[in-house]
C-alpha cells in the first residue's frame, strides 16, 4: 500500500484485469448429487439415522435368519415368558454367551405363569445352528439360523407373547410388512402427487382450478371414518398379503393433496424462471418443459418430502392394525403385535408386549432426521 | 515516504485510537535507559499529537475503519485490511462490482453480517457525542442503542426491507418508540413531519398506506424516512437506488443529498455506478475483491484516477455520448418486424373481491418497425410496457385484437403474421426470432450441463445428429468468447458476465434473424456490461441479425441503437434515431431521462429539476405534451424520422 502525496491510498498489489474471467469455483463443477452428499455429510444425525435405515431395509431379506424362531413357532410352556438376558460370565468365569433354562410354575393364586431361572446350569447358545424353516429372500427354504437356543432352554430376547411366540423374532418379521407398506403408499401418493400437482401447477386456469377444489374435498374428510370405511370395504376373505396391498395403496390414495400443493406451489415459481421461458420460447412441448426442466430442479425437494412422509405411512399402517382394521393375524406386523397389548392389564402385567413401539419410534425418527438432512442439504447452490 | 507513512500513523493513533493507554513494546527492554529513553521520547510525541488532534478528532471523524477484515468461516478473508474514515456531513462512497465485499464491509459497521461470517481483525470505531465506542466489540446490548439511533440503514429493496403487514407510519414510528421514548401522538407527529421533507405530498395518507400500495419510489422514500426519524448521525445506504428506475433514482439520490445538507448527516453510499458517485461522494474508495484498490477525495479519485482498475471501471462506466445533430442516413424500408396498433390489456382482481375485474393497460397503439440489420431500442421505466410489446413480438402473448405483428424473414419472403400462427407454424417461427433475457442466473438451468444447454434447442427442432449437435455447440462457445472446454461444465460455475455469454449462445444455436434482447446487460457489472454490448454489435455485424432491444438505460441504448423509442405508461412518447432524438429531446419525459443519467464525472451533476419535470405524471406535463382523462395527443413527426406525442 501507498500513500500519494495529495492523501489518496492506492492498493500496490499487482492488478491482473483479466483474473477473474474466468472464475476458479472448480467446487462447484461437480454434479449436483456430488454436492449434496458434500453436505449431507455434515448433517451427522442424518447420517447415522440414513445409516441406520440403510440396514434395517438390507436386513428384511435375511430376517429369518437373524431370528431364532420363526414367525409362527409357539412354545406353548412359555407363554408370557419375559425377557430373557444373554450372558457371557457364569460364576466368575467367562464361558461365551448363554442363556439359563426358565421354567415356568402356575401361580394359581393369580392365575399366571411365573418363571424362575435356573441358575445353576448356563446353556450355551448355538450358532449357525438349525431351527424352525423359512424362506430366504422369500424364495429358498432354508432352517439354518444365526443363533438359537440350546435344546431344552428357550432364548426370548424380549419374551414371549400370549401363545408363547418370540417377541423378538416377530418384530423382525413384522418389519418386512411395516417398513415396506409406507414404499407402496409413497410410490401412489408420489405418482397421484406429482401428476395431479404438475398439471395444476403448469397449466393453470381451469386444470389448476379443478385439482385444487378436488384437493379442498378429500382434505375436508375427517381422516380416521374413512380409513375405517376403506378398510372395511377390503372383503374380510382376501389373504394377509392382498389386504395389505389395500391398506398401502388406501394410504397413499389418502396422502397425495398435501404432496399435489407442494408441487404445484413449487411449479408455480420455477414456471416464472427465465431458464422455463427460454424453453417454451425455443419450441418446447409442455411435456419436455415439466420433465427436463422444471422436474429436475424440483427432485430434491420431492426426496425430502417423500423421507417426511414415509413415517406417516408407518404410523398410519400400525394405528390401522392396532384398531384391528389393517393387516390381521396370521401376518404379522408391528401394527398387530401392538395390537396384542391393547388392554391395559396386559400392558401392565407383561409390559414387554409393548416393545413393538420401540422400532416404531426408532424408524419414525429416523425417517425424520433423515429427511431433515437431506432438506438442509438438497439445494447445493445455495450457500 | 516513510516520514508520510509516519505522520499518517500519527493521525490514525491520534484520530482514531484516542483512549489514552498506548502500548510500549520497549518496556521489557533489557537495555533499561535505552528504554526509558525510547518511551519517554514516545510518550511526548504521542502526547503532543494526540493533544493536537484530541480537538480535531472529537470535531471530525464519526467513524473510523481501521485494519478491518471479514471471512467465512474457516475460510480466507473475504474483505482483508479495510480502512476509511467517515466525517460528520460528509458522503464517503464504497465503489465496487458484485463479489467486492462491499455490502459485507457496510454492513459489518452494524455487524448485521451472515450467520456464518466474522470480523476477524480491525476496530470501527464510532465517535459517539466524544465517547468512542469499537463497534467491532461491542456487547450485543449496546449495539442495538446504536443502531437505528445513531446509525441507521438504506437496503436495495425497499419492497423486502418493509414488513408487508404494517402500515409505513406504525413501521417507522417503531423506531421513536424504541429509542425516543415517545408518546404514540408526539411519535405520530414527528413521522408526519418527516414523511413530508421526504418528500410526500400526502403524508397522512402515507402514513396509514401499507408498502404495496407505494410504488418502488415511494417505498424507499419510507424507508428514507425510517432511516433519518431519529435524527441518526450516519446513514448506511447499500445500493438504494439500483432497484429503481432512472428518473426515481435521481430524485432519491437529491432527496438523500438535501437531507444531508439539512441535518449535517454523514452518509455511506454503497454503489457499484461512478455516475451516483461522481454525483453524491466526497469520499471515494473503490474495492476489489475485499480489498481496497484507491481511496481518496471524490474529486481526485474520479478525477485523475491512479490505479489501473479505476481506470478500467471508468473506461466502461456507460456515458450518453454528446450528440452532434446530423444528417440522417437515408433507411431502407426493409422491415423484418412490424408492430402496428398492438395494444394490450390485462385483467387485474379488484382490491376490494365484490367489485367487478379491472383492466390493466400494459400498451397502448404501438407501432414499431425494425429495420433488416439494424437495432431498435425500448427505453423506458419498469411498466412502461416496454417488455409486453417484446413478448408480443415473439408470440409469446397475444396482443389485443386489432393490432397485428408481421415477420419477414428476408425480403423476398412471404409476410409472416404472428399473432395467427399454428403450433407448427410457431415453431417454425421460434427458429428464426429469439430471446436474451435479463437475469443470466435464472436464465440457465441449474441442473443442465453447458453441453446440454447449448445441444437443447437443436434437439427440440430436430436438427442434426448428436454429433453435429455438439460441434455446433463448440462453434457457439467459440462465437461469444469462451471455449470448449466448458462444455462439460455446470452454469453455476460462472460468473455473471459469462452465463450471459452462455444465454446469448442458446439464443443463437437456431440461427436466428431477429434477437430480442430484453434488458441483456442490466443485471450485470459496468466492466461486464461493456463486454457484452461488445459482443453483441459483434454478433449483430458477422451474422447479419436484427434486433429489437429493451432497456431503461439511455446510455446502453445510445451506443448500440439505430432507432429508439421512449415509451410511458405503454404509450411511446419520443422515437428517433438516437442523433436526432439525443441531441434535441422534445419530450419532456425524454428529457428527464436524459438529465436523471448521472454521469461519472463530479463537474456535470444531474440536472434534478429537468427530471421533477418529466418524470411525474403525464397529466403534469407541460400544456403541448399534457395527457388529459388518459388522452394523449397524437405522435406527430417533429422532423424527418423523428417523432414525437404532442398537441403541435
Amino acid at each position: 500500500m501507498s500513500i500519494l502525496p495529495d492523501g489518496r491510498y492506492v492498493d500496490d498489489a499487482p492488478y491482473d484485469p483479466h483474473n477473474e474471467l474466468l472464475r476458479s469455483n472448480p467446487e462447484l463443477d461437480a454434479p449436483a448429487w456430488v454436492l449434496i452428499w458434500r453436505r449431507f455429510k455434515k448433517h451427522k444425525l442424518g447420517l447415522i439415522s440414513g445409516v441406520f435405515l440403510l440396514l434395517s431395509y438390507l436386513m428384511l431379506p435375511f430376517v429369518g435368519f437373524i431370528a431364532p424362531y420363526t414367525a409362527k413357532e409357539r412354545d406353548s410352556e412359555h407363554l408370557y415368558a419375559p425377557p430373557q438376558a444373554i450372558s457371557f460370565m457364569h460364576e466368575g468365569q467367562f464361558i461365551g454367551p448363554h442363556v439359563y433354562r426358565s421354567i415356568a410354575k402356575a401361580d394359581l393364586e393369580n392365575f399366571r405363569w411365573t418363571y424362575t431361572q435356573d441358575k445353576s446350569e448356563p446353556r450355551e447358545l448355538e450358532f449357525f445352528c438349525h431351527a424352525g424353516e423359512y424362506r430366504l429372500f422369500g424364495l429358498f427354504k432354508s432352517t439354518r439360523h444365526l443363533f438359537c437356543a440350546p435344546d431344552d432352554a428357550t432364548v426370548f430376547l424380549f419374551g414371549s407373547d400370549r401363545l408363547g411366540r418370540d417377541v423378538f423374532s416377530r418384530i423382525l418379521y413384522g418389519a418386512q410388512l411395516s417398513l415396506t407398506v409406507g414404499l407402496i403408499g409413497i410410490c401412489v401418493s408420489f405418482f397421484l402427487g406429482i401428476g395431479f400437482g404438475s398439471l395444476a401447477g403448469y397449466f393453470g386456469g381451469r386444470t389448476d382450478w379443478t385439482i385444487q377444489r378436488l384437493i379442498e374435498i378429500l382434505r375436508s374428510l375427517p381422516e380416521l371414518p374413512l380409513w375405517l370405511a376403506l378398510s372395511a370395504a377390503v372383503p374380510s376373505n382376501w389373504g394377509p398379503v392382498a389386504v395389505f396391498f389395500m391398506i398401502s395403496i388406501i394410504l397413499g390414495l389418502l396422502d397425495w393433496p398435501g404432496l399435489a400443493r407442494a408441487v404445484r406451489a413449487k411449479f408455480l415459481s420455477l414456471r416464472e424462471e427465465n431458464y422455463v421461458k427460454a424453453a417454451e420460447m425455443m419450441g418446447a412441448s409442455p411435456s419436455r418443459v415439466i420433465g427436463q426442466h422444471m422436474l429436475p430442479n424440483f427432485t430434491s425437494h420431492l426426496i425430502a418430502s417423500a423421507m417426511l412422509s414415509i413415517p406417516a405411512m408407518i404410523l398410519g399402517e400400525t394405528a390401522l392394525s392396532f384398531l384391528g382394521l389393517g393387516l390381521r393375524a396370521p401376518a404379522v406386523s408391528w401394527g398387530v403385535m401392538l395390537n396384542d397389548a391393547q388392554n391395559l392389564a396386559s400392558i401392565e402385567i407383561y409390559p414387554w408386549t409393548a416393545i413393538p413401539m420401540l422400532p416404531i419410534i426408532f424408524v419414525v425418527l429416523a425417517f425424520n432426521f433423515l429427511g431433515d438432512g437431506l432438506r438442509d442439504s438438497l439445494d447445493p447452490y445455495q450457500s | 515516504m516513510d516520514k508520510e507513512r509516519g505522520a499518517g500513523e500519527y493521525l490514525r493513533l491520534s484520530v482514531c485510537l484516542f483512549h489514552g493507554n498506548i502500548r510500549c513494546d520497549y518496556a521489557g527492554s533489557s537495555n533499561h535507559i535505552v528504554g526509558l529513553a525510547v518511551k519517554w521520547l514516545l510518550y511526548t510525541t504521542v502526547t503532543r499529537a494526540t493533544t493536537r488532534a484530541t480537538t480535531r478528532a472529537r470535531m471530525q471523524s464519526l467513524l473510523c475503519v481501521n485494519d478491518v477484515s471479514i471471512g467465512f468461516g474457516q475460510e480466507q478473508s473475504i474483505v482483508e485490511q479495510l480502512n476509511f474514515t467517515v466525517y460528520p456531513g460528509e458522503t464517503l462512497a464504497l465503489v465496487g462490482e458484485s463479489g467486492s465485499g462491499k455490502t459485507l464491509s457496510c454492513r459489518a459497521v452494524l455487524r448485521i453480517l451472515p450467520e456464518s461470517a466474522q470480523i476477524r481483525s480491525g476496530e470501527i470505531l464510532f465517535n459517539c457525542r466524544g465517547n468512542v465506542s469499537n463497534l467491532a466489540r461491542l456487547k450485543e446490548r449496546s449495539l442495538r442503542d446504536i443502531r437505528g439511533d445513531r446509525i441507521s440503514m438504506i437496503f436495495q429493496e425497499p419492497m423486502s426491507s418493509l414488513s408487508p403487514l404494517h402500515r409505513i407510519g406504525d413501521q417507522v414510528g417503531e423506531i421513536l418508540k424504541l429509542h425516543r421514548d415517545c408518546s404514540a401522538r408526539d411519535a405520530k407527529r414527528q413521522v408526519l413531519a418527516e414523511f413530508e421533507r421526504v418528500g410526500f405530498n400526502n403524508p397522512q395518507r402515507a402514513y396509514s398506506a401499507y408498502p404495496f400500495e407505494l410504488s418502488g419510489g415511494m417505498q424507499q422514500r419510507a424507508m428514507i424516512a425510517m432511516a433519518t426519524v431519529a435524527k441518526p448521525e450516519l446513514l448506511i445506504a447499500d445500493e438504494p437506488t439500483t432497484a429503481l428506475d432512472m428518473t426515481t433514482q435521481a430524485q432519491v439520490l437529491g432527496l438523500l443529498k438535501s437531507l444531508q445538507a439539512e441535518s449535517g448527516l454523514a452518509l455511506i453510499l454503497v454503489t457499484h455506478d461512478l455516475g451516483v458517485v461522481a454525483n453524491m461522494a466526497d469520499q471515494v474508495v473503490v474495492m476489489r475483491k475485499g480489498r481496497v484498490m484507491e481511496s481518496g477525495p471524490a474529486e481526485l479519485v474520479l478525477g485523475s484516477p491512479v490505479h489501473p482498475y479505476t481506470r478500467d471501471l471508468f473506461a466502461a462506466a456507460p456515458v450518453i455520448p454528446e450528440f452532434e445533430q446530423g444528417e440522417v442516413l437515408p433507411q431502407s424500408d426493409d422491415f423484418i418486424l412490424e408492430l402496428q396498433n398492438v395494444s394490450k390489456t390485462y385483467g387485474v382482481r379488484h382490491g376490494k373481491g365484490w367489485l367487478p375485474q379491472q383492466t390493466i393497460t400494459a400498451a397502448r397503439d404501438v407501432n414499431l418497425r425494425v429495420r433488416r440489420g439494424k437495432v431498435l431500442a425500448i427505453v423506458g421505466e419498469s411498466g412502461s410496457g416496454k417488455s409486453t410489446c417484446a413478448r408480443i413480438a415473439l408470440g409469446a402473448e397475444l396482443a389485443d385484437p386489432g393490432g397485428q405483428v408481421f415477420f419477414r424473414e428476408d425480403p423476398t419472403a412471404a409476410l409472416i403474421e404472428v399473432q395467427s400462427l399454428s403450433p407448427k407454424q410457431k415453431c417454425e417461427f421460434q427458429r428464426k426470432a429469439q430471446m436474451v433475457f435479463q437475469d443470466p442466473h435464472s436464465s440457465l438451468n441449474p441442473r443442465m450441463l453447458v453441453a446440454d444447454v447449448l445441444t437443447e434447442p437443436l434437439e427440440i427442432h430436430g436438427i442434426g445428429t448428436a454429433t453435429e449437435r455438439r460441434d455446433r455447440a463448440v462453434d457457439l462457445l467459440e462465437q461469444v468468447g469462451l471455449n470448449a472446454s466448458m462444455l462439460r461444465r455446470y452454469p453455476h460455475a460462472f460468473s455473471g458476465g459469462q452465463r450471459q455469454r452462455l444465454s446469448i449462445a442458446r439464443a443463437l444455436a437456431l440461427r436466428p434473424q431477429l434477437l430480442v434482447c430484453d434488458e441483456p446487460t442490466s443485471a450485470l457489472d459496468v466492466s461486464v456490461q461493456a463486454q457484452i454490448l461488445d459482443l453483441l454489435e459483434d454478433i449483430r455485424d458477422r451474422l447479419q441479425l436484427s434486433y429489437l432491444f429493451i432497456s431503461h438505460d439511455l446510455a446502453v441504448v445510445a451506443r448500440i441503437a439505430d432507432e429508439v423509442a421512449v415509451m410511458r405508461r405503454g404509450r411511446i412518447v419520443e422515437q428517433g434515431p438516437p442523433e436526432l432524438l439525443m441531441a434535441n429531446p422534445l419530450h419532456p419525459y425524454t428529457q428527464a431521462l436524459i438529465a436523471a443519467h448521472p454521469e461519472p464525472d463530479v463537474h456535470r451533476p444531474m440536472d434534478l429539476a429537468a427530471v421533477a419535470l418529466g418524470a411525474g405524471e403525464p397529466e403534469t406535463w407541460s400544456d403541448a405534451f399534457r395527457y388529459t382523462n388518459d388522452d394523449a395527443p397524437p405522435l406527430v413527426e417533429y422532423e424527418l424520422h423523428h417523432l414525437v406525442r404532442t398537441h403541435g
